[in-house]
């Protein structure tokens, strides 16, 4: 199965993504820049983390007018599979490819640490291999991360089971203090309605492997590789 | 064609926490500015555009401020005032 990585000026996490693919996956990968037209064949598309144009006017903003981004709402209307992680969910919002948006962290500060979620459907693209309610470790690196949408928005996510992660304690329990940046309804992820595009703030390609302090990012990337070959 | 200057406040949509507001809000107390309810803190965005008049050129802004300058989800836009630039025609 082939992975397409784009690459926006500002992109940081786009090598993590192809290791991920590449040496954990043992899948094929491509880095996809910014300026082309063509998504070369890839199956699934990664929007990855960094800061694409600075963060300049809103996160997401304006590397939502790329090019490339054309293709890739094309792909997502066809039902291909397109996961957004950090940046890349920021991107997605903007782009309404997801509904709501990503603003500063309740606390002000950009948070780089690892944290807890809690896998809320296991019936999705993206989750199917893990266990429904499990808890997962994995690393959040962002300053605009706070996930907000008006009452309707969250009502109909939740309804629908589009809240696929929420910031948890080790013990999968909703607290307060387990929330690192203020989300509302402690969402760290969603699905779209049609359940082919994901966006999450945490990382879980820096969660791939036992070196990095965490596997629990690979269910992921290993539910989308069964979905999308079969 | 005539040139506007435009001038647009974008801020963060009133309901929602807005953590900077807070926290100017909680240094204007401390300095004693204890009637301070609420700070909010959002862009302030000039921008020059060559119009047929200046009722096109407030259109045309709008229409920015709800495609790219401002997020409907989050954030609410006030056009400030469309003015003519003296003496600058475009060509």
């Amino acid at each position: 199965m082939k992975f397409g990585i784009v690459t926006f000026p500002g992109s940081n996490c786009d090598y993590d993504a192809y290791h991920a693919v590449i040496d954990q996956l043992g899948e094929r990968a491509v880095y996809l820049w910014h300026k082309s037209r063509d998504l070369e064949g890839v199956d699934v598309v990664i929007l990855p983390g960094g800061f694409s144009y600075g963060d300049y006017l809103r996160a997401g903003a304006i590397a939502r007018f790329s090019p490339i981004m054309h293709e890739v709402a094309s792909h997502a209307r066809r039902g291909g599979p397109v996961i957004g992680i950090c940046n890349g969910f920021q991107i997605l919002c903007e782009a309404h490819l997801l509904p709501g948006a990503l603003m500063r962290n309740s606390g002000l500060k950009f948070v780089s640490k690892p944290v807890h979620l809690r896998v809320e459907n296991t019936d999705t693209l993206f989750t199917h291999r893990y266990e429904p309610g499990q808890v997962l470790r994995m690393p959040i690196a962002h300053g605009e991360g706070r996930y907000v949408a008006d009452r309707a928005t969250l009502e109909r996510l939740d309804n629908e089971g589009r809240v696929v992660f929420r910031y948890v304690d080790a013990h999968g329990g909703l607290t307060a203090e387990a929330n690192p940046n203020g989300s509302l309804h402690a969402i760290a992820g969603i699905v779209s309605a049609e359940g082919n595009v994901l966006g999450m703030m945490p990382h879980p390609e820096r969660a791939v492997e036992p070196i990095l302090g965490s596997v629990d990012g690979l269910g992921i990337f290993h539910s989308v590789l069964e979905r999308v070959a079969a | 064609m005539s040139l506007y200057r435009v001038a647009i406040h974008i801020v963060p949509r009133r309901g929602l926490l807005d953590p900077q507001g807070k926290a100017v809000s909680d240094a204007l107390h401390a300095l004693g500015f204890s009637g301070v309810r609420e700070t909010r803190i959002g862009r302030f965005v000039v921008l020059e555009i060559e119009a047929g008049d200046a009722m096109e050129a407030d259109a045309a802004v709008r229409e920015m401020c709800e495609r790219l300058l401002a997020n409907p989800v989050t954030e609410d836009f006030e056009i400030e005032g469309v003015h003519a630039i003296e003496g600058a025609h475009a060509t």
